[in-house]
């Protein structure tokens, strides 16, 4: 199992102080995610969801346990090391999108690029193929401020897998958006999911949460329950009918994509529910 | 990150808010255009006093009655300790040193000039016909003294130019008599208008032949003698001969002081230099306090930044690279309000020039080199504080913030 998983997260703690009061964000977490899984963080504000989203995103270290991504011992890196890792290996997208407004959008895009120091050749080439890919070329010299709330989230999406990270977390990626462009943005992420990235979701949205396989709901810093569904079978056939192969890079194995949903009582941790959420 | 990218994406910063940009290089500018424009005020009149000394002539040493310094005991104080007085035989007796092209004694007193009924107080200058090339001075009407072969000393004057106005208007005071002193004299010249030279105008001076004045004044010692070397390399040659002369001539005392008017120069030049770095001193407080605007502006500037800043690490900046963006930025605002800083320095400069047009106010290119460094070294400096503080920053508070 270690070695299948891509992120082992093993005993984690952390804690915070707020003037005199200890917060317990974290308590004794295991968590194993394998490549290709779609999973929805739920829970109650407070519950530790973003902790652990910020954890897995390597932005907050634990205060005890460790966390393997990829095999590799994540805890043990220093700040630069960590910060390799995050560009290479792991794309964000946030609620309130974070671009940086002054920006076009194509520069928003190629932010990664340009801080991973990518020659500007290949940064064109691969900026103008990320437009092409959601569809954002006529939009490319805008201005976040110019572009509608769903085109922005494209942006922060194209931004967030340019380096094809292994992992795309997302917190609360359709919190600032209407329903239909939420849709929309949603779709996107499970079809970058479909094509072999692994996406964690963080939401209070319990529809968008239900679309996920699987599920954890995370209560006062623990995982409450771990269910991966059945009923995305469904969902997931209507996807089979998506280009899975545009990433030609997709290293995930093909039967893992496919053992989770066929087989929903998979090897999973003893904490998850029989019941699906 | 390549820096060319951390280049364009710190001026990309910068130039995105125009209105703290513009006045942060406008602080940065007034810092450094002060600097330049009162170093070219220092350095004008440093320049100005310099020409001014340069104008009583080229290669002079000047040779003045009294000893000056401090020396040990000689023997011949014992004979006598009264310096003896300059005289227009030790003038001549130095023209005959083979180093020495000219030789030019003088005598000053203050007299009155009458003539066509007007009474004027004036200053009289004895001296030989050599003295108008010793001075590099013009006549502008008539001619200068005649050589004075004899040594009895012609009855015959060089006004002023400002004395000839006064006293005779437009007419040509060409040889006319004016009564100086008790003497009456024939005008055969005047001089060009505006000549300068150690403070005093020429303009309101009488010339007349050493021996007729010091025949007016009944009196037979000069005030200094003026010894212009042939050229600038012997002027070390020159002191040293006329030295020894004037002590030979005067029984071996040496009772003279000579100066050479490079000496002076010198120390003016440094007198001067010193006020103009002061000068420079004082203009670059302003530069002290527009780098603490530069700190100011790049630390409200993390502020508003802190989204992208909690962003640009969520994306795998290193906390190095964010803090270089920061100093980056800092520096650039810093050096472009520096280079506006010297244009608008030059600007003033010449202003200034226009506006006295004898005072040569060009900046030094020290001062430029320096104020621009002392606007990299302030952007450098106080923009560590905030590129730290941006580098600092904890991505996840960062990023919830907005």
């Amino acid at each position: 199992m270690p070695d299948e998983s891509l992120i082992s997260l093993s005993d984690i703690n952390r804690t915070f102080y707020l003037g005199d009061s200890k917060v317990h964000a974290l308590r004794n977490v295991d968590l194993n995610i394998a490549r290709g899984e779609y999973i929805a963080v739920m829970g109650p504000s407070g519950s530790g969801k973003s902790t652990l989203l910020n954890l897995i995103g390597l932005l907050d270290r634990p205060d005890e346990g460790t966390y393997k991504l990829e095999g590799r011992d994540v805890t043990t890196l220093d700040a630069d090391e960590l910060a390799a890792v995050r560009s290479e290996r792991i794309g964000f997208i946030f609620q309130s999108f974070h671009l940086v407004p002054r920006l076009t959008a194509a520069a928003n895009i190629e932010l990664p690029l340009v801080l991973s120091g990518f020659p500007a050749a290949e940064r064109v080439k691969r900026v103008s193929q990320a437009l092409k890919e959601y569809g954002l070329t006529d939009r490319a010299n805008h201005r976040p401020n110019e572009l509608s709330g769903g085109q922005r989230q494209r942006v922060a999406i194209a931004r967030a897998t340019i380096l094809r990270p292994a992992v795309l977390l997302a917190d609360e990626p359709t919190g600032n958006l209407d329903r239909v462009t939420g849709e929309e943005v949603v779709k996107l992420l499970e079809k970058l999911n479909a094509q072999g990235m692994t996406l964690i979701v963080v939401t209070h949205d319990q529809a968008l949460g239900a679309r996920a396989r699987r599920q954890i709901r995370m209560e006062d810093g623990g995982i409450a329950s771990d269910v991966t569904n059945s009923h995305v079978e469904a969902n997931d056939a209507s996807r089979d009918g998506l280009p899975t192969d545009i990433i030609p890079s997709v290293d995930i194995p093909t039967d893992n994509a496919q053992t989770v949903p066929v087989e929903p009582v998979s090897s999973l941790p003893a904490s998850r529910q029989p019941n699906e959420g | 990150m390549k820096i060319t990218d951390t280049f364009r994406f710190a001026t990309n910063a910068a130039t995105a808010a125009p209105l703290r940009a513009g006045l942060l290089v406008l602080a940065m500018s007034i810092g450094v255009a002060a600097v330049v424009m009162l170093t070219a005020l220092g350095d004008g009149a440093r320049r100005y006093v310099v020409e001014q000394f340069s104008a009583i002539g080229t290669n002079l040493v000047i040779v003045l009655p009294g000893r000056s310094e401090t020396r040990g005991f000689n023997p011949a104080n014992l004979v006598t300790s009264t310096p003896r007085d300059l005289t227009i035989e030790d003038a001549n007796a130095l023209l005959r040193l083979p180093e020495v092209k000219r030789v030019a004694p003088i005598l000053v007193a203050t007299t009155e000039i009458n003539a066509a009924g007007k009474l004027r107080e004036a200053m009289l200058l004895g001296t030989n016909d050599d003295y108008i090339n010793v001075r590099q001075m013009k006549v502008g009407l008539g001619r200068f003294l005649s050589k004075d072969e004899v040594g009895h000393g012609s009855a015959e004057v060089v006004l002023g130019a400002v004395i000839r106005r006064e006293i005779f208007g437009t007419e040509n005071p060409l040889g006319k008599t004016v009564r100086v002193g008790d003497r009456r004299l024939r005008v055969v010249g005047v001089l060009s208008e505006g000549g300068q030279g150690m403070g005093m105008t020429t303009d309101e001076l009488l010339i007349v032949p050493v021996a007729t004045a010091q025949a007016m004044l009944n009196s037979n010692t000069l005030f200094r003698i003026l010894v212009e070397a042939r050229s600038r390399e012997q002027i070390a040659e020159v002191k040293a001969h006329v030295l020894k002369t004037i002590t030979q001539r005067h029984d071996g005392e040496e009772d003279v002081t000579v100066i050479t008017q490079d000496a002076i120069l010198e120390t003016f030049d440094k007198i001067l230099n010193v006020l103009t770095l002061g000068v420079a001193g004082i203009a670059a407080i302003s530069l002290a306090v527009a780098g603490i605007l530069v700190m100011n502006v790049m630390l409200v500037s993390v502020t508003q930044r802190t989204g992208e800043i909690g962003l640009l690490k969520a994306l795998g900046a290193t906390s190095s690279a964010v803090r270089q963006l920061f100093m980056v930025e800092a520096i650039l605002l810093s050096l472009s309000g520096a280079v506006v800083g010297v244009g608008l320095g030059y600007v003033g400069a010449a202003v200034l020039r226009h506006l006295y047009p004898s005072f040569p106010a060009y900046p030094p290119l020290w001062a430029v080199l320096a104020g621009l460094a002392t606007a990299l070294i302030s952007g450098l400096v106080f923009g560590v504080m905030p590129a730290r503080r941006a580098a600092r920053l904890d991505p996840i508070q960062a990023l919830s913030k907005r």
